[in-house]
C-alpha cells in the first residue's frame, strides 16, 4: 500500500532492473518454475522446472498433451494458485516484478489489467447468472475508475471489435444465449477490454468447430498486434501453433522437452516426443502416405515421474543411447547447434538430425 | 417471466385441487366405503340409530346419501358458499367462505380454529427458518471456503452432533436450563405479535432455537458442499483472473451460485414446517397447527383434521410456488426453458 511503485503499475516504466532479472528485452521471464500439489497419493509435480521468455508483441506457443502442465503454468503466471495447497518455486518476472513473490493485492492489480486470460470452454468459464455485457464491464470497472455507463460503452465497443453483431443488444444477453463461437468472442472481449500487455490463451479454440477456430485465431492475432500485446497460446494443436506462433515450448510430464522458434520446431525438431507429435498431426497439404502414427503408451504419472528421461517409457530410440542412460540419467535442456533451440535428449545432436532426416521426415 | 409465473400458478392450482380430492378420499370416502357412516365424526356425539328419520336427515344434511361424485362436489362447494350446519340437536352455526366446517367438539368454526393457530405456526416456522438460514449459511460458507481448516473441522463435528440430537431432547433441555435453572427468560406463554411484541418474542426465542438447531446443521453441511463445488467452477477462476477482490469473487460469483439449490430446499422446508411442528409446539406448549391437528386426531374431530390438512397442503404448495419463482429470478437459464 505504501509502495509508490504500485501507483505507476501498468505504465511499463522500469525504474531499475534488479540483478536477478534477466534479459531486459523479454518482459515476461519464467525461470525454473515448479508447481507441486501435495495429495493423498503423493506429490503431484504438475510443473517441474520450466523456463521461457516472452518478448513484447510476440506469440509463444506452449504445446503438450493433457496433463503436461500447460494450464498449470498459465495459472501460476496469474497467481491463481494462491490460497490452494499448491507449492510454487522459481521466478516469474513481469517487468521488474517477481510475480511469485508479489502480494495478492499486487497480483490482483495485474490480473485482468496487465495479464489477461482467454479460457477454453467459455460456457463454463462465464458465470451463468450474469449478463455477458455485465461480466465484461465488471472486468473494466475493477481496473478503471469510471462510471457504469462508461464501462458499458467500452464493453459495447469491445464486443463490436471482436465481431459480435448488434453489440448493444447482445450486451443484455446471458451466456447461454450465445453460440459457441460468439461466446468465445465475448470471452476474448472480456480478456482484452482492459488492453492487457500479456494475453494468455488457454486452448481458446478447443471447444469450437474448425471454421470458427480459424476466425477466432485470426481475431486474436489481429487484436494482439493492434494492442501490442504479447500472447502465450496454450494448445495441443500443432496446426494452430504453426499458423500463429513465433516460438514454441514443448511440454511433457511437467517439463520443457524442446524449445525454439516455430521454424526450428517444425523443420528441425530434435526431440523424439516432438517427432511423435508431428507424426500424429494430420496434414492436408500433402497426399496421404500412411496412417497417422500415434505415440505409443500413456502420458507419465506426475507423482512417480519416470527415472532418467521423462519420455523414456514411450521413446522408440532409447537403444540409440549407450549405457541405458535414458533410464538412469535425467537429461538437461541443452542448446543445439542452432541458437535459441534447446532440446532435452541424450541422443547426440548429429545423430538426432540424422534420425529425423532419414527416419522421421519421409513419413511426415 | 410473466408466462413462467402464470404456468406455475396454474400448476399450483391443479395441485391444490388434487389435495382436495385426496383429503376427501382419505377422510370421508374411506369410512363410507367400509360401510361406516362418517356422521359420528361430524356431529361429535352418538348419532341416532341407523335408518331412523333423524339419522337420514343428518346424512342428507352432510350429503352422505348422495352418489360419490356428488358427495365430493357437495363437500367442495360447501367450502365456497355460505350455509348453516346443524348437528340435529339444536346446535347450529352459519358458515361462510372459506367454510371448512364446524367443530361441534369445540363449538367453534374450523376456520376460526385455524385462524388462531396459523399465526403461532407461522411465527415459529418463519422465525426459526431465518435463524437457521443465517446461521447455517454463514457456517457453511466459511467452512466451504476453507475445507480442512480448524473452523471447518470443529464446525462439521458440531453440525453432525446437532443433526443427531432430536428436538424432544434439545427442547426440554433448553427450557430446563434457560428458563428454570439460569432464569434468563421468564416462563411466558404465547402472545400474538400484534398484541404484545415483547412477550411474543420472549415466548418464541427458545422454540426458534430448538427448531433451528437441527436445521441449521443441515444447512451448514449443504452450504459447505455447494460452496466447495462452486469455488472449483471455471467461472470462479475467470472472476479471479479478472482481478476482482476476493469478497466479490466469493459473494457475487460464488455464494449466489452455491445458494441456488438451497433456496429450493429452504422454501419446501419452510412450507412443510408450517403444518408439522408438532413436537416443538408440544414441548413449548404452543397452540399452532401441529398442536391443533394432534388435538383433533385425538378427539376424532373430522372437520378440524380435514381443515388443517388442507391448509398445511396449501402452505406447502405456496412455498413450492415461491421457490420456483425465486429459482427463476436467481438463475436466468430456468426462465427460458
Amino acid at each position: 500500500m505504501s509502495d509508490p511503485r504500485e501507483a505507476t503499475l501498468g505504465t511499463a516504466a522500469i525504474e531499475f532492473i534488479p540483478e536477478s532479472a534477466p534479459d531486459a528485452k523479454a518482459f515476461l521471464s519464467v525461470r525454473d518454475l515448479r508447481v507441486h500439489f501435495p495429495t493423498d497419493d503423493g506429490l503431484v509435480k504438475a510443473v517441474d522446472g520450466i523456463s521461457f521468455d516472452v518478448e513484447r508483441g510476440s506469440i509463444l506457443g506452449i504445446v503438450g498433451e493433457s496433463g503436461s502442465g500447460k494450464s498449470v503454468t498459465s495459472q501460476a503466471i496469474l497467481g491463481l494458485h494462491t490460497g490452494t495447497s499448491a507449492k510454487l518455486s522459481g521466478e516469474i518476472w513481469f517487468d521488474d516484478k517477481n510475480l511469485l513473490a508479489a502480494s495478492e493485492k499486487e497480483l490482483r492489480a495485474l490480473r485482468g489489467a496487465e495479464i489477461a486470460v482467454i479460457f477454453q470452454d467459455p460456457l463454463s468459464a462465464m458465470h451463468p447468472y450474469y449478463k455477458v455485457g455485465a461480466q465484461i464491464s465488471e472486468a473494466y470497472l475493477v481496473h478503471n475508475k469510471v462510471s457504469h455507463a462508461e464501462a458499458r460503452k467500452a464493453t459495447i465497443a469491445m464486443l463490436d471489435r471482436v465481431g459480435i453483431p448488434n453489440p448493444a443488444a447482445r450486451y443484455e444477453d446471458y451466456p447461454h444465449h450465445f453460440s459457441g463461437g460468439m461466446r468465445q468472442r465475448a470471452m476474448i472481449a472480456m480478456a482484452l477490454v482492459c488492453q492487457p500487455r500479456l494475453l494468455i490463451a488457454d486452448e481458446p479454440t478447443t471447444a469450437l468447430d474448425v471454421t470458427v477456430q480459424a476466425q477466432i485465431l485470426e481475431l486474436m492475432k489481429d487484436l494482439a498486434k493492434e494492442l501490442d500485446s504479447a500472447v502465450i497460446l496454450i494448445t495441443h494443436d500443432l496446426g494452430v501453433v504453426a499458423e500463429t506462433c513465433d516460438s514454441v515450448v514443448v511440454m511433457y510430464g511437467g517439463q520443457c522437452v524442446e524449445k525454439g522458434s516455430v521454424d526450428q520446431l517444425f523443420y528441425e525438431p530434435e526431440m523424439p516426443y516432438t517427432w511423435g507429435l508431428l507424426g500424429s498431426m494430420p496434414r492436408l497439404d500433402r497426399t496421404r502416405q500412411a496412417r497417422l502414427t500415434p505415440i505409443a503408451g500413456q502420458p507419465p504419472s506426475l507423482i512417480q515421474v519416470p527415472k532418467g528421461c521423462v519420455f523414456n517409457p514411450r521413446c522408440r530410440y532409447i537403444d540409440r543411447v549407450p549405457g541405458n542412460r535414458c533410464k538412469t540419467e535425467h537429461p538437461e535442456l541443452v542448446e543445439t547447434t542452432t541458437k535459441g533451440h534447446e532440446v532435452r535428449c541424450h541422443i547426440r545432436p548429429a545423430e538426432r538430425r540424422q534420425i529425423f532426416d532419414n527416419e522421421i521426415l519421409p513419413s511426415l | 417471466m410473466i408466462r413462467f409465473i402464470i404456468r406455475r400458478l396454474l400448476g399450483a392450482a391443479v395441485v391444490v385441487w388434487i389435495v382436495s380430492v385426496v383429503t376427501f378420499v382419505i377422510f370421508q370416502l374411506a369410512p363410507t366405503l367400509s360401510h361406516q357412516s362418517p356422521i359420528y365424526y361430524y356431529i361429535a356425539k352418538q348419532p341416532p340409530p341407523v335408518g331412523s328419520v333423524q339419522f337420514k336427515e343428518l346424512e342428507h344434511a352432510f350429503g352422505f346419501d348422495r352418489p360419490l361424485f356428488q358427495q365430493y362436489w357437495f363437500w367442495l362447494s360447501n367450502i365456497f358458499h355460505s350455509h348453516t350446519i346443524s348437528n340435529g340437536t339444536g346446535e347450529t352455526s352459519s358458515c361462510h367462505f372459506p367454510c371448512l366446517g364446524y367443530s361441534f367438539k369445540l363449538h367453534t368454526p374450523v376456520s376460526t380454529l385455524i385462524w388462531q393457530a396459523l399465526p403461532v405456526s407461522l411465527s415459529l416456522a418463519v422465525g426459526a427458518s431465518i435463524l437457521w438460514l443465517v446461521g447455517g449459511v454463514l457456517v457453511g460458507t466459511i467452512s466451504g471456503l476453507r475445507p480442512g481448516s480448524l473452523f471447518d473441522r470443529v464446525g462439521m463435528i458440531g453440525t453432525l452432533t446437532a443433526v443427531s440430537i432430536p428436538i424432544f431432547f434439545t427442547g426440554p433441555i433448553l427450557l430446563l436450563l434457560v428458563v428454570y435453572q439460569w432464569k434468563w427468560l421468564p416462563d411466558v406463554s404465547y402472545a400474538p405479535l400484534t398484541k404484545d411484541p415483547a412477550q411474543w418474542l420472549r415466548s418464541m426465542i427458545l422454540p426458534w432455537i430448538a427448531l433451528a438447531f437441527a436445521f441449521a446443521a443441515l444447512y451448514a453441511r449443504l452450504t459447505r458442499a455447494n460452496m466447495m463445488e462452486t469455488m472449483g467452477e471455471d467461472f470462479i477462476r475467470t472472476a479471479r483472473a479478472k482481478g476482482l477482490p476476493r469478497r466479490t469473487v466469493v459473494v457475487k460469483h460464488g455464494l449466489r451460485a452455491a445458494l441456488t439449490p438451497i433456496v429450493t430446499i429452504f422454501a419446501i422446508d419452510l412450507g412443510t414446517l408450517i403444518g408439522s411442528t408438532v413436537i416443538t409446539e408440544t414441548v413449548f406448549n404452543l397452540r399452532g397447527l401441529g398442536w391443533l391437528s394432534i388435538q383433533s386426531i385425538r378427539t376424532k374431530d373430522l372437520p378440524v383434521i380435514m381443515g388443517v390438512t388442507i391448509v398445511a397442503a396449501i402452505a406447502l404448495v405456496l412455498a413450492n410456488l415461491i421457490a420456483d419463482i425465486m429459482y427463476a429470478v436467481i438463475d436466468p437459464r430456468v426462465r427460458f426453458s
